[in-house]
């Protein structure tokens, strides 16, 4: 935080960090009880998040978040206190209650456009039934009254409904109101007072009403010391609304021998001129009946009125301190407010009082000097993280991909100088590169996220396509907790999004169709996440009707994506829906039909260098899987080269690497080429060949085959000329820096300085596959 | 002197809030996120005034002050409760935990920083 920033806003944004946080924990907290947690502190958990809402959302002056918070709240309490059984019938309008409290925070946030009134009010409506014990019924049309249904944005201040509240405060607790800053709304029905947080108000506090004055009679009880609440310290405050003029009556303290260190012996009496009677009440306002007190108009107080038999404190206070070991009661007096606090020590400037207020006494004028000690501040002990620039985050990345760089350099070049590898240097090079690696793994880590803030948006979303397509739906999330970079995480939502809701419109039937099939009407989509070999795996399956492979190849044919006559198999007529241009809803749909295809999720998936896949099966359901590297600065390659050409094959596509012998390799069809692997033929790729580094094939054994596998799960050879090694490169977009090249991945720099291209093994493999035998599918990859 | 005032609430809002009108006011801050954690602060570290919410995880605000009034040390410390809940019940329950007085969320810095005063010898 920079002094530029205004620390208020500054708390803004950290209150809207905090509302993402704890709209998370809400849905959570509803949907593990919609699963059947019956733990009280999952319910309280629910509760203390709209809570929270509502309270940073009352310091912020958020009036609509927070009278709709405050139904929510108030409807949870009584959930929370066992009032109100949590059915299926609650849970459901709860978490719809929780997608509008999310609205009304983006909408206050700005980030979205205002709420949806009517829903809004409806379900306040429905919260309110269901807070009363009714059965919601909804109202109907246009002409309900506004007392059946209350709509609160459209309740009068001072609405019956919610004045009883308000009323009972008042009987029982002296309750003055908040000073208002102009402009702020009154309390509403609820008592509740949105107050804007203005520090500017510390140093210009209007002057308090002025009175006549009161007398106060009070009596303390021993409990209320016991709340540490002194005798003392009221009197300072009274002191500070006027004139006053303190009379001990100390006829109760008995013989020392005698005294209780817990009991309360003392009452005083206390002239108050030009104080108003509700300052004079407010200061008793925490002692409550831990005190006996009563407050008289000074104009009532008779003057022949019988005087307690008064004492000179001064005097007493002298000799209570020199008669008295317990210092229970005697601290607050020493410090009593007729004396004047020497300027400097209140630890308020002027808070409450200003100089030269008329019928102040010196007492109340105390120093508005601002503390001689300065803010101090200790970090925060409890909150075990610190929040860090993202850009001094990405800084130290670089920084470390440039020291693995420089690492790998230093290690070629001790390579290069013969020196023996027992040799100290070589020794503590390896050290080095040790280290290096550590401190790369813990700079990653830093910005290593759980995909669980993704996940969370999603059961939301999949309640409102399930309602826009009259579909029942369970979402079932795993793996919530896996880590991966956080642009990964960001990046992730979109297509996560798209594909729920594909398989929610096309996947999963209605719930007839689904009886009809012998499933369940409720239809599934799982949501999965896991780290497999070095790299992030999502999974989102449904148990639909799997897809149609006739009706897509039929469709792909009409739209000229493929031949008539294309023999495909059933994986690829399942991969024709990541063509551009294919869309099998026939009339688009408001779901999944945004003009956005399975292209455009393909392509950003791939952006971040990630693989989809699908499998399907008709009538059981489709499982689309995602694959994304963990992060998108490093991998773990292999270095080989291929006709004069350095490149890099990611390790995590390789299975392993051999010397082809003559004997192995066959040919399909005159040139395909294939070679032996435990006992099958995989295809064998001439990687030089197919990026043109050379035109000719040159034979297989004069090369290196290094097996690699797709996501798709798919073997192949790849044939270069020789294996440099293997190390870590740090990872260079060639589509920033140049532009997109099939079959390549990236770019990186080597130790000795040269750039070397990152094979995509998959898309290598897929054309390869499919350039010589299927020349009729145009397929991008 | 300047005097010390524990936070204890688990919204990282209102902990920032406090400490900004705390601060502004010449307080020194610490803060705690829950009752459990506002007892380990407490005997840690002291202080002269603590500010606890009523609703947090693992130990509310009643059992924070509770806890801390059962050490006889701490019997002297004035503690304030931060709540929404301006009933009567509240205020009373926590008056029955040991609490000294009360703010009102969502609260006006000048009242937060005039009850701190008023319970701070």
């Amino acid at each position: 935080m920079t002094d530029a920033v205004d620390p208020f806003e500054a708390i803004k944004v950290v209150f809207f960090q905090e509302c993402d946080e704890l709209l998370g924990d809400l849905e959570a907290g509803l949907l593990a009880i919609e699963g059947g947690d019956t733990d009280l502190e999952t319910v309280n958990a629910v509760f203390r998040a709209v809570h929270s809402v509502k309270g940073g959302a009352g310091a912020f002056g958020l009036e609509d978040l927070v009278r709709f918070a405050h139904v929510f709240e108030t409807l949870l309490d009584e959930v929370r206190a066992g009032r109100k059984a949590c059915d299926d019938t609650m849970v459901k309008t709860l978490l719809r209650a929780s997608d509008v409290l999310s609205d009304h925070i983006a909408a206050a946030r700005g980030q979205a456009d205002p709420v949806d009134e009517a829903r809004s009010a409806g379900l306040v409506a429905e919260l309110e039934a269901l807070t009363r014990g009714d059965v919601y019924v909804a109202p109907p049309a246009m002409d309900a009254p506004v007392m059946d249904v209350p709509v609160m944005a459209a309740l009068p201040v001072d609405s019956p409904a919610g004045g009883e509240a308000v009323a009972a405060e008042a009987a029982e607790v002296p309750f003055e109101p908040v000073p208002m800053m102009p402009g702020l709304p009154e309390a509403d029905e609820f008592g509740f007072r949105p107050v804007a947080f203005d520090l500017k108000a510390l140093d210009t506090l209007p002057p308090p009403a002025v009175a006549n004055g009161w007398r106060v009679v009070f009596r303390p009880k021993g409990r209320m010391y016991a709340h540490a609440n002194e005798a003392g310290l009221m009197l300072r405050e009274l002191g500070r609304l006027g004139q006053a003029t303190v009379t001990l009556d100390a006829s109760e303290l008995p013989d020392l021998e005698a005294m209780s260190a817990e009991e309360g012996y003392l009452a005083w009496t206390v002239d108050i001129v030009g104080a108003s009677e509700s300052d004079v009440r407010d200061v008793f306002d925490f002692v409550g009946s831990d005190c006996d007190t009563t407050f008289t108009a000074l104009a009532d107080v008779a003057a022949s009125a019988e005087a307690a038999p008064a004492f000179d404190i001064a005097a007493l206070l002298a000799r209570a301190q020199a008669e008295v070991a317990a210092p229970m009661l005697l601290e607050p007096i020493v410090s009593m407010a007729v004396a004047p606090p020497a300027p400097g020590t209140a630890p308020v400037p002027a808070a409450g009082t200003a100089p030269g207020t008329p019928g102040k006494t010196a007492t109340a004028g105390a120093a508005p000097a601002t503390p001689a000690a300065g803010p101090s501040v200790t970090a925060a002990s409890a909150a075990p993280t610190i929040r860090v620039d993202l850009d001094r985050v990405d800084r130290l990345i670089n920084v470390v991909g440039e020291l693995v760089i420089q690492q790998a350099m230093l290690a070629q070049r001790v390579v290069e100088s013969g020196l023996a590898r027992s040799s100290g240097i070589s020794v503590g090079l390896e050290d080095l590169e040790l280290l290096t690696r550590e401190i790369q793994d813990s700079v990653m880590a830093i910005r290593a996220q759980p995909v669980k803030s993704v996940f969370q948006r999603m059961p939301r979303l999949v309640r409102e396509v399930a309602e826009m397509t009259g579909k029942r739906v369970r979402l079932v999330t795993a793996g919530e907790d896996t880590e991966v970079d956080k642009t990964v995480v960001e990046r992730l939502a979109e297509p996560i999004t798209h594909m729920l809701r594909n398989a929610i419109d096309h996947g999963l039937e209605g719930p007839d169709d689904r009886v009809a099939a012998g499933k369940p009407a409720e239809g599934t989509v799982r949501l999965a996440a896991l780290h497999r070999s070095g790299r992030i795996v999502i999974e989102i399956s449904d148990d639909g009707r799997g897809i149609n492979r006739e009706r897509v190849r039929g469709i792909a044919v009409s739209k000229g994506l493929i031949a008539e006559d294309a023999s495909l198999s059933d994986e690829e007529v399942d991969n024709l829906i990541f063509l551009p241009g294919f869309s099998t809803a026939d009339v688009v749909s408001d779901i999944s039909g945004r003009g956005v295809g399975m292209d455009v999720v393909r392509r950003s998936i791939q952006a971040l260098g990630g693989r989809i896949t699908i499998a399907s099966s008709p009538g059981k359901g489709s499982v689309f899987t995602l694959s994304l590297p963990l992060t998108l600065a490093v991998m773990d390659g292999m270095v080989v080269s291929a006709a004069e050409q350095t490149l890099v094959a990611p390790l995590t596509a390789i299975v392993e690497s051999l010397l082809p012998r003559a004997a192995d390799v066959h040919y399909v069809g005159g040139h395909d080429a294939v070679i032996t692997f435990r006992e099958k033929f995989v295809p064998l790729i001439d990687v030089a060949q197919v990026m043109g580094f050379r035109a000719e094939p040159v034979p297989p054994s004069t090369g290196v085959a290094v097996i690699v596998e797709t996501e798709a799960g798919v073997r192949a050879a790849l044939l270069f000329d020789a294996i440099q090694g293997q190390r870590q490169v740090v990872i260079k977009s060639l589509e920033t820096n140049y532009q997109q090249v099939p079959g390549i991945a990236a770019a990186t720099i080597l130790g000795d300085g040269r750039v070397a291209l990152i094979l995509d093994v998959d898309a290598l493999v897929t054309n390869a596959r499919r350039k010589p035998a299927r020349a009729d599918l145009k397929m991008a990859s | 002197m300047t005097k010390t005032v524990l936070t204890i609430d688990d919204s990282r809002t209102m902990r920032d809030m406090l400490m900004l009108a705390l601060v502004e006011a010449g307080y020194r801050v610490i803060q705690a996120v829950d009752g459990v954690d506002g007892l380990e602060t407490l005997s840690a570290e002291g202080a002269d005034v603590v500010i606890t919410d009523i609703n947090m995880p693992r130990l509310d605000g009643f059992g924070f002050i509770e806890g801390m009034r059962s050490d006889p040390a701490n019997r002297s410390i004035p503690v304030l409760v931060l709540s929404t809940e301006s009933d009567a019940a509240k205020k009373q329950r926590a008056r029955d935990a040991g609490a000294t007085g009360w703010i009102v969320k969502p609260f006006d810095p000048v009242k937060l920083v005039e009850a701190v005063r008023r319970v701070a010898a």
